[in-house]
Parts: C-alpha cells; structure tokens; sequence
C-alpha cells in the first residue's frame, strides 16, 4: 500500500436489489488534491459518495481512509476521522438557526471542543458570507445561502477530506465563482476536496484530476485536459 | 430559568405539595391531581421522544401498564415497598424502551408509530393471558395501612406523584438544554445529515427511548396502589396514547413547559369534564382541542404565546 493514498477507494460494488449501482469502482485521492468526480445522471456518483461517507455501506470492495479501513464503520465516526460532505439537496437542521445548525458539528464531530463554539461558528459563516444571517431559521434561507450553510457546516466539522455533492446546480455564474472561492481557500488550508458537479466549466478549472462515472463504472480518470479528449467520456454524454 | 432558580422552584413546588397534602381537603381532590400529575410524568415522558427527537410514539399505554404490572409482581411475590415498585417499574419500562430505540433502525416515521402502537396490544394480550397477574379478572391490592410523611395514603400518593413530576419534568429540562438536546434535534430535522454532521444518532435515540420509556414506568409504577385494582383494559387504556400526544402537542412540543402546560390544562379540563358531564365525553373534548390546535397553534399554547410576546416587543 503506497503512501500517497489518503483516500483509497478499492473495487467498491453496491447493489439495490436487482439494480448494479457500483462495479468494482477504484480511486485513489492523494493528500491537499482537488478531485472532480463527473459522470451522466444515474451514473452513480452520489452513491460511491454515500459509501465514502458512511451513510451507505458497500457490498464489496474496501475503503480507506489514512491507511485506516473504514468500509463498515457508521458514518458519524467517518465525520469525527474527518470526512465531511455537503448534500446535494440542502439538508439543513430546519428548527435550528444558521449559527446553531453550526454548533452540531462543533459539538459532536470533534468531541472535547466546547469551548468557544458560538465564536467559531460566527467564524465560519462569516468565511461563507453568512454572518449577517446567523440569528435566522436556516428554513427562511434562499437557495444560495441554503448551499452555503450546507459548506459551512461541512467545515464546521473541521475535516480532512471535504466532499462536495452538487454545491453549484441551479446557482447563477456569479454565486458559483463564489462557491468556488470558498472551496479553493479550504483547499489551500490543506483540505482535501471531491467536488461532484455537472457544471463543467467549473469542475474542469477547479480539479487537478477528474474520474468519470457511467452506469456505476468508472470509464476515465485523468488530468482535466485529458478527460476533455477522451472518446469514451464523449459518447457517455452524447450517445453514439 | 437558570437552573439554580429552577431547583429552588421544584423544591418549593414538592414542599407546597407537602404541605397541602397535610392540609387533608376532600379526598376527590387528591384522588383528581393525582391523574394530572400522572399526565404531567406521561406526556413530558412521551416529549423526550417525540417532541425532541420526532419518534411519535402510540404505545404509552405499554410502558405505563408494563410499570404498573412490574408493581403488581412486587406487591404479589414480596410486598415490596413502594419505593422498590417505583425503582423496578421504571427500570423494566426502560428496558422495554431500550428494546423500542432498536426499532429505529429499520422503522421511521408513520412506520416506527405502528410498531410502537402493536406493542401495546401485543403486551395487552399477554398480560390477559397472564394467570399470575390475575389475567383479564384483574389484581386485588391491599393498600399498606398506613402512609408516612402525611397520615393518608391517597394524599401520600399524591405527594409522591408531584415529585415523579418533578423529578421527570427537571430530566426533559436538562436533556433539552444539554448537547443531547441539540443532538436529538438536529435527528428530528433530519436523521441523516445529523449523521455526517458526526451525531452518533443510534446511540442518541436510545437514549431518548429509554429515558421515556423508564419516565413512563415510573408513572405506571404507583398506579396499583392508586387503584387498589388492576386489570388489563384499564391499564392498557387508549386514553394514555392519546393523552401522551395531546397534552404535549397542545402545550408545544419545543420545550420542557409544554407538555406540563398541556397536561395540567387538558388534564384539569378532563377531571372537571368527568365530574359535572360524563367520563365519555373526556376523549371527544381532547379530540376538539388537538384538531383546533394543529390548525390554529401548530406550536401550541408556549410557542403561541412566544410569538405575541415578540411581536408585542417589536
């Protein structure tokens, strides 16, 4: 096992009844990159993410994390190890004001950090652009600022590895500049990102590599540029 | 409320209690506060669940028959002492719920409340069954003949039961305000992005089962002594589930003075209701009550009058 596989995804399978979501999927994350993660509809990225996280457990195939196997661990350990995802579809603690949707992972992904949590998560939404929000129910939110509290409470967990599913969709050029933004800086920080996206423009400028889905194989991995020329990722698009 | 301020409120409260109980009023009175005071245990019992954690839970009559039952066995196999009763009725009742946090790994919402409802009838039909118990002919209980602390054992019920209200009203209280609170509430918003927010949501929810079901069993473990009779449709009544719910979703369900605000409102109503009207008409009157305030105050009589407090201010 080499050294430089922070996260290494090995021949990961999941089946839904009948349905083969996930054939033998490989990966291998080094430490501080920026991967893209890209694929049709359908093609099974969110589910190799929700087995990467936790809230999904594979049926075959091995993934570790630090050299550590995590394959059967539940997910809130994966967090407190420091794998953080955002959801696709905004998942916010809807009772819960912005700040306080912040002080679940303050609290419960790092235990021992009690102190001075309200500071720290003023911090952080203030790094996102939602520090004038933090005393609003996260349910009145609009959709952008929904997607960055999904960010923001992904950093709040302090992680390693931050996987970003579907940050973009929907948003104008301008707010997805933003994200990326947002999502560069933690990069620089020293956190690992995968970000999945169907923005092209903004996946092929943020990702050092890219790996390409379809029908739950992986069918290309390489340098954006490379991807971009590759055959079989066009006709995965485009059809024949 | 800080929580010094609080105590001293819950001591002066079990004080007064003491105090009326030596007073010696008709004894009806007692007979009565004693169902509310039940009520208050019950439906703050059930809010830890489904308030909290957003488990709606249809089988209180289990947990409270279960801890009474466990009393009867006491008093049967031993004589216990009552304190033994209380101990032992919450502990199995805890046990049972503990069993019940398991279910929540495989059944979630509408599906997790059949479950729990089935439990009921399930346990109803064993305990009908049960020769020991008395089966369906119900239980005799010799009342001790005398009670300390205050002459009468009605009105010592009745001192015990307001401190079992106390007792669980500071436990929601202290959840509620704890990082478990926080934790049961990010569950109920939602289970999975409490997950990857790294909430250990099963170990969570079992303790929010548990600590309900033990609440109610500690409810239910006093009642053969209240009675002097048990048997198993009276124990097993559907007016516990629906009381459970109501009382709190009336009150409100965001914190620990709704379901104590819907339990001493509607429980009043309810023993006023079965002296000058009927006993029938109780069930129908929480009926009327629940619908109106799920339309009307969906966050019941403290969020209501939350809100015209801040809009009074503003």
């Amino acid at each position: 096992m080499s050294a430089d596989a922070f996260l290494d995804v090995q021949a990961v399978t999941k089946r839904f009844g009948g349905f083969q979501a996930l054939t033998a999927v490989s990966l291998r994350i080094r430490q501080g990159e920026r991967f893209g993660l890209i694929g049709p509809n359908g093609s099974g990225k969110t589910t190799l993410i929700n087995c990467i996280s936790g809230t999904l457990h594979a049926d075959g195939g091995r993934i570790l994390f630090e050299d550590r196997d995590i394959t059967t661990l539940p997910a809130y350990r994966r967090t407190r190890l420091g794998i953080a995802r955002s959801f696709q579809i905004p998942k916010p603690f809807t009772s819960m004001t912005a700040l306080d949707n912040l002080r679940i992972p303050i609290e419960y992904a790092r235990a021992g950090h009690h102190d001075g949590v309200v500071d720290e998560a003023m911090g952080i939404l203030g790094q996102v652009g939602l520090a004038a929000k933090a005393h609003v129910l996260s349910a009145a939110l609009t959709q952008i600022e929904m997607r960055k509290l999904e960010l923001a409470r992904a950093m709040a967990a302090r992680p390693k590895l931050l996987v970003s599913d579907e940050a973009m969709a929907g948003l104008s050029s301008g707010e997805v500049d933003d994200i990326l933004a947002i999502l560069f800086q933690l990069n620089q920080r020293g956190i690992t990102i995968i970000m999945i996206e169907h923005i092209m423009r903004a996946v092929m400028r943020f990702s050092e590599r890219i790996a390409v889905l379809d029908a739950g194989e992986k069918i290309a991995e390489g340098r954006p540029e490379e991807i971009l020329a590759n055959e079989r990722v066009e006709r995965a698009y485009l059809g024949e | 409320m800080h929580g010094g301020r609080f105590a001293l409120v819950a001591i002066a409260v079990v004080a007064a209690g003491l105090l009326v109980a030596k007073l010696g009023f008709n004894q009806y009175y007692y007979f009565a506060a004693y169902v509310v005071l039940q009520y208050v245990v019950l439906a703050t019992a059930w809010n830890i669940l489904g308030g909290y954690t957003g488990y709606v839970n249809f089988g209180t009559p289990a947990f409270f028959a279960l801890g009474a039952y466990t009393a009867v066995v006491l008093i049967k196999s031993m004589k216990a002492p009552l304190l033994a009763q209380l101990v032992a009725g919450a502990a199995v009742s805890g046990v049972l719920g503990l069993a019940i946090g398991y279910l929540t790994l495989r059944l979630r919402g509408v599906f997790f409340s059949i479950a729990t409802l089935a439990l009921a009838v399930v346990l109803q039909t064993m305990f009908v069954n049960w020769e020991y118990t008395g089966g369906a002919r119900g239980f005799s209980v010799a009342r001790p003949a005398t009670a300390p602390l205050v002459g009468n054992y009605v009105q010592f019920l009745f001192v015990v039961m307001l401190a079992l209200a106390v007792v669980a009203v500071a436990t929601a209280r202290w959840i509620e305000r704890s990082w478990i609170g926080r934790g049961l509430a990010a569950i109920r918003d939602n289970e999975e992005a409490a997950e990857c927010m790294g909430v250990p949501t099963l170990r969570l929810k079992l303790v929010a089962t548990t600590v309900s079901g033990l609440l109610m069993g500690l409810a239910g473990a006093p009642f053969p002594y209240y009675v002097t009779f048990v048997e198993p449709t009276s124990v097993f009544d559907l007016n516990y589930a629906v009381n459970s719910l109501a009382m709190p979703m009336i009150g409100g369900t965001s914190t620990w003075m709704g379901p104590v605000v819907g339990a001493v409102l509607l429980g009043t109503a309810q023993q006023v209701a079965t002296v000058t009207i009927s006993s029938a008409l109780n069930l129908l009157l929480v009926g009327v009550i629940l619908v109106a305030f799920v339309i009307l105050a969906p966050e019941g009589i403290v969020g209501l009058v939350r809100r015209l407090a801040r809009r009074g201010r503003s």
